[in-house]
């Protein structure tokens, strides 16, 4: 079975919400929705207080080349446009909604049918994404539809879906795998089309060999599309370790996948392509895994983005007493929040509650040298010596030590038997030199 | 609800740390320990005793009065370089010099370095040597297994014993007559040759390697690279020379050679980062130690090599980096 | 041990009186010693003259002034002048030829003036100036509502989150203006959790001001007997929600520049600055301030009436 070939980790997999089925989270009573969701410059919002707004009407345009627009999730009045805490950590812009009603734009189809034949052009099917604001979903939120458009002088010759889910407890893509498959397939041969390729290959990890085999059965009705299992391996969901595990090609340092004539999506960003292509639906609902070992019921949730986070919490049994973190996204790349009443945006795969005993940290000891982030780094990089420069400021060495070609995926302080912050002191490092390339570019 | 955390991901740990890893290196010598206190008896018992005791005291005062720092004894590494030290040395050594190399091995090879994870050298090996430059002839008095399982206890080594009691070991012999003409590989094997406590079973010792490897505390590269290149060092002088040289066989199931290449210098500490600086580090401490093992003035050169080598790992580190993701070159 | 005497006496006594045994040995003696004499001699005069030729082809010409300069100067290479270290600014001094633009923070007015006189140069008047935190999110003003877990470095936690106290302009209190400060002069306050400059130590280099990633710490004038007021607080936010992170934020009202008699009060993004150049020390504003945001430091106690920040705040 593949995989990639360097590093890796194997955490517990605790996927305790993979047998429940995805359910219709409630409208809440009033939305909280960013302007800024994705990766790239905020949108720009287009409405203003006191305006009347529909599911799905444009709340926000993304202006700038790397944005994305923003919709509406809930129908009902503009509130206020003000900041707000976000899962950034900080206030940031939202555009706030009082919910009335739950009445939808027009344009949208309503109808449960699936449509599967594809009607419209590659550039129509570009412009579509693009209008209905679809960022892949697998938490970086990089724009799709800056990733379909290929460079020039570059060709995309394989499309690459990842179905992986390497993340500890989340279960939302398999939910979506499962019960959308075909809704999903779809998706993939629309993003082929506006590839321009005839191959796709979907990734899973062998850890749902339901979702496997359910793929497997559809996809032969699909021309182009394999299901492939792949070994169980942490961090084999980011772009470039699925890209060597699947199809054995290495990006080269600090390039794109189209660099080896890829392109990478996620599962659910396929049936948000599937959506707003044929059924003319902006992105304004995600699954989101609601899990922790503390929660009475762990559940899979449709929710429309703006939503606060507490009130998926209730619905998963409520927040437990000696909860300690409340995570969005995994427990190896996601961020702890301060408040309960972030909302969900459209990168919030899960939401993590760990009891209080799993929330701290190991006391941090020397480094002992063993080498293990060493082995760990699925990047190939010396994480205990760029941690170690990034500690002491030492900028111009960290930026030599390849401290760029970082995925924050956490593998070495994972593994670090003394415990040592080493992803922490790399995002600084990461931050810094990030920082003084951009300026060394200005000049 | 009680108040939340924020911390940067990850946000679980993996379930390894220092006192596991350090643990684990003890629980994997038991084996050897074990067999050295069958064959040694008391003698045995009483080296290792006091190496441990006096290891974790010195580091507990060291630490305690001179860096004024935490303790650190509850890590199990001060633990292991007793365990370490006492497999090194000779079961009939008086206590006294078990205590000066303690010392020298905590308070030298690692207290003056800053403690745990800053030492260059392998602390346990630095007192071997320092007992063995400074107490020649009785580092190299070696007790007959099975013999003086009791009678060394309680008398020590005695001018009137040293014949009955005290055999040669077998790489000894090869320095001192030449070849043996019929090695006895079984009793190599097995621990009934003479040698330092933790030297004389090759089986115990790759148990307790297995056990190591198993447990991801160790990985294969040094151990193979170090045997490996002293397999093939000595097989090349065997093969030109059968005469007057031993055969591979015998240089690795003999003298501290296994215990070296499995347990000294796999030291996390004192061993290169990059699986390609690991296996550049085994392979000086096999070619290292067979050249002193041939044309050197000691009969064993394990300690000797693995310590140069250990010189070397800085050097090696930033010669020997792993090799980048995506740092492929494009042919076409 | 009389033997071995006997024995060493012996041989200097044949040394010094040759009998014919010795006589050979002694030439062979001479010999050696000749040759390792005549041999080490031709290689250290070889030595030398390539060391020469060496030291003559590399010679710096340097300005002794350099050097003069470079001892008047405390040699804490602190950056504090804006060059990398000491000896960098004292060649940039000798180079100039002037003063002017050039300033020892460490080492003040004292040692510019000391470089003055051995240059025969005028030393510019400065200020003494003074590193000013200013963030009062003491542990009590600004509650902390999360408990951060992760390594003590400001710069991380910045990128992580807004703060414990869910501030995002206030200090983080993590100290990487400790670790920055090369004299020792701040220090974190183990019951505010807020540093701490001290008076006589800071030299003013700046070093903090550049280490902190919330730009909290700034330069300012040290005042006589060092008597300063400024606003000690950066929050950028409304009224409303800076009061609810925190109890004595500025919160933009804008009495303090109405009050203010000489105009050294701007209020941008809901946060008042006094301009040190204009502040005359008048205080006015101290008390007008609703939330006590505005501290004065090492003045004597105002009228009675007036309560303390901290509780004014909380009202």
């Amino acid at each position: 079975m593949k995989t990639f070939s360097k590093g890796g980790v194997h955490p517990a997999e605790n996927k305790i919400a993979a047998n429940a089925p995805i359910e219709v989270m409630p409208i809440p009573k009033k939305a909280f929705i960013p302007v800024g969701q994705h990766l790239g410059a905020p949108a720009k919002p287009v409405v203003q207080k006191g305006d009347t707004v529909k599911v799905g009407t444009l709340l926000a345009k993304g202006e700038s080349f790397i944005s994305a627009h923003i919709h509406s999730s809930v129908s009902g009045k503009i509130e206020k446009i003000d900041h707000w805490m976000d899962t950034s950590g900080y206030k940031r812009q939202m555009i706030i909604v009082g919910v009335e009603g739950d009445e939808w734009e027009e344009s949208i189809d309503r109808t449960p049918e699936i449509v599967r034949e594809i009607t419209l052009s590659k550039p129509e099917i570009i412009a579509r994404i693009k209008e209905s604001g679809i960022v892949g979903l697998g938490g970086a939120t990089f724009p799709t539809h800056v990733k379909l458009m290929i460079p020039d002088g570059k060709k995309c010759d394989v499309l690459l879906i990842n179905g992986v889910e390497c993340e500890p407890y989340l279960t939302s893509d398999h939910r979506v795998m499962l019960e959308r498959g075909e809704e999903m397939l779809i998706g993939v041969s629309i993003l082929m089309k506006a590839l321009d390729t005839n191959k796709a290959m979907v990734g899973i990890e062998n850890n749902k060999p339901d979702a496997i085999a359910h793929l497997t059965s559809l996809a032969a009705e699909f021309s182009g599309i394999t299901i492939h299992p792949l070994q169980i391996k942490y961090p084999q969901g980011a772009e470039k370790q699925l890209i060597k595990a699947l199809i054995n090609r290495e990006v080269p340092s600090g390039k794109l996948p189209i660099e080896v004539g890829a392109v990478v999506n996620n599962s659910g960003t396929a049936l948000a392509v599937y959506e707003a292509v044929q059924k003319n639906k902006p992105l304004f609902e995600r699954v989101v895994t609601v899990t922790g070992k503390s929660l009475a019921k762990p559940a899979n949730l449709l929710t429309r983005i703006g939503t606060p986070i507490g009130e998926l919490l209730e619905k998963a049994g409520g927040l437990p007493e000696n909860s300690g973190k409340i995570i969005s996204g995994g427990p190896m790349m996601g961020k702890a929040l301060t408040q309960t009443d972030i909302p969900v945006s459209k990168g919030t795969s899960g939401i993590l509650v760990l009891p209080e005993e799993d929330s701290t940290r190991p006391e941090t000891l020397t480094c002992i040298r063993c080498a293990k982030c060493v082995q760990a780094c699925p990047m190939g990089l010396m994480p205990y010596h760029i941690a170690l420069l990034a500690a002491h400021q030492k900028w111009e060495e960290t930026e030599k030590s390849h401290v760029m070609d970082c995925i924050e995926c956490g593998s070495c302080q994972f593994v670090c038997p003394s415990a040592r912050p080493l992803l922490d002191y790399m995002r600084v490092g990461k931050q810094t030199v990030g920082l003084i390339i951009r300026n060394r570019g200005k000049k | 609800m009680s108040i939340l955390k924020v911390s940067g991901s990850p946000h679980i740990h993996g379930d390894q740390s220092v006192s596991k890893i350090m643990l684990g290196v003890n629980i994997a010598l038991l084996p050897a320990v074990l067999v050295s206190l069958y064959f040694f008896g008391l003698g045995a018992l009483k080296v290792l005793v006091i190496a441990i005791a006096s290891c974790v005291l010195f580091e507990y005062l060291i630490q305690k009065y001179l860096i004024k720092g935490e303790n650190t004894t509850g890590d199990f590494s001060a633990l292991l370089t007793g365990v370490l030290l006492a497999l090194n040395v000779p079961s009939g050594l008086p206590w006294y010099m078990v205590i000066i190399g303690a010392l020298v091995a905590i308070g030298m090879g690692k207290m003056s370095f800053g403690g745990i994870g800053k030492n260059i050298f392998n602390p346990a090996l630095v007192g071997r040597v320092f007992l063995l430059i400074s107490f020649p002839v009785q580092m190299t008095t070696w007790p007959k297994a099975m013999v003086s399982r009791s009678s060394l206890f309680f008398n020590g080594i005695d001018q009137s014993l040293l014949d009955s009691v005290t055999g040669p070991t077998p790489l000894g012999q090869l320095a001192e007559h030449g070849v043996i003409a019929q090695p006895d590989y079984i009793s190599y094997l097995m621990g009934s040759m003479g040698g330092s406590l933790g030297e004389i079973s090759a089986i115990a010792l790759l148990i307790g390697g297995l056990f190591m490897l198993f447990r991801k505390i160790i990985t294969w590269e040094i151990p193979l690279a170090f045997l490996g290149s002293a397999a093939l060092l000595s097989g090349i002088f065997w093969l030109i020379d059968p005469s007057s040289y031993a055969d591979p066989l015998f240089h690795l199931l003999t003298g501290g050679m296994l215990l070296g290449a499995i347990f000294m210098a796999t030291d996390m500490v004192t061993s290169p980062m990059s699986r390609a600086g690991q296996i550049v580090f085994g392979i000086g401490g096999g070619v290292l130690t067979i050249l002193i093992r041939i044309w050197g003035a000691y009969p064993e050169g394990v300690s000797f090599a693995i310590l140069i080598m250990n010189a070397f790992v800085p050097l090696i580190d930033k010669a020997f980096k792993p090799k980048l993701f995506g740092e492929v070159v494009k042919n076409g | 041990m009389i033997g071995v005497k006997s024995d060493l006496f012996q041989r200097f006594y044949n040394f010094v009186t040759p009998s014919n045994e010795y006589q050979k040995r002694r030439i062979i003696v001479n010999n050696v010693i000749l040759y390792a004499v005549v041999s080490l001699g031709a290689i250290s005069i070889a030595a030398a003259v390539i060391l020469y030729f060496i030291a003559q082809k590399f010679k710096v010409v340097e300005d002794p002034r350099i050097d003069v300069v470079n001892e008047i100067l405390p040699g804490a290479n602190c950056g504090g002048c804006g060059f990398a270290g000491c000896r960098s600014l004292a060649e940039a001094i000798v180079k100039a030829g002037t003063l002017e633009g050039f300033n020892c923070p460490a080492g003040g007015s004292d040692v510019m003036n000391k470089i003055g006189e051995a240059l025969g140069l005028q030393a510019e008047e400065s200020i003494p100036m003074i590193a000013v935190v200013r963030c009062n999110g003491s542990r009590t003003n600004a509650v902390a509502k999360v408990q951060y877990d992760g390594p003590s470095s400001c710069a991380f936690a910045h990128s992580l989150y807004a703060g414990e106290s869910g501030c995002p302009n206030g200090c983080l209190g993590l100290g990487d203006c400790v670790t920055a400060c090369t004299f020792d002069a701040i220090r974190i306050d183990e019951e505010t959790g807020l540093p701490v400059v001290s008076d006589e130590k800071c030299v003013a280099c700046g070093a903090c001001v550049k280490a902190c990633p919330r730009h909290i710490i700034e330069l300012r004038h040290k005042g006589k007997k060092d008597k300063r007021i400024f606003v000690s607080c950066v929050n950028t936010e409304k009224g409303a929600p800076a009061k609810k992170n925190c109890a004595v934020a500025c919160i933009g009202c804008g009495k303090c520049v109405k009050v203010c008699p000489f105009d050294a009060i701007t209020l941008t993004n809901n946060l008042a600055y006094i301009d040190y150049e204009k502040c005359k020390l008048c205080r006015k504003c101290v008390s007008e301030c609703p939330t006590g945001a505005i501290l004065e430091l090492n003045f004597p106690p105002q009228k009675p009436k007036e309560t303390a920040p901290v509780e004014s705040a909380t009202v």
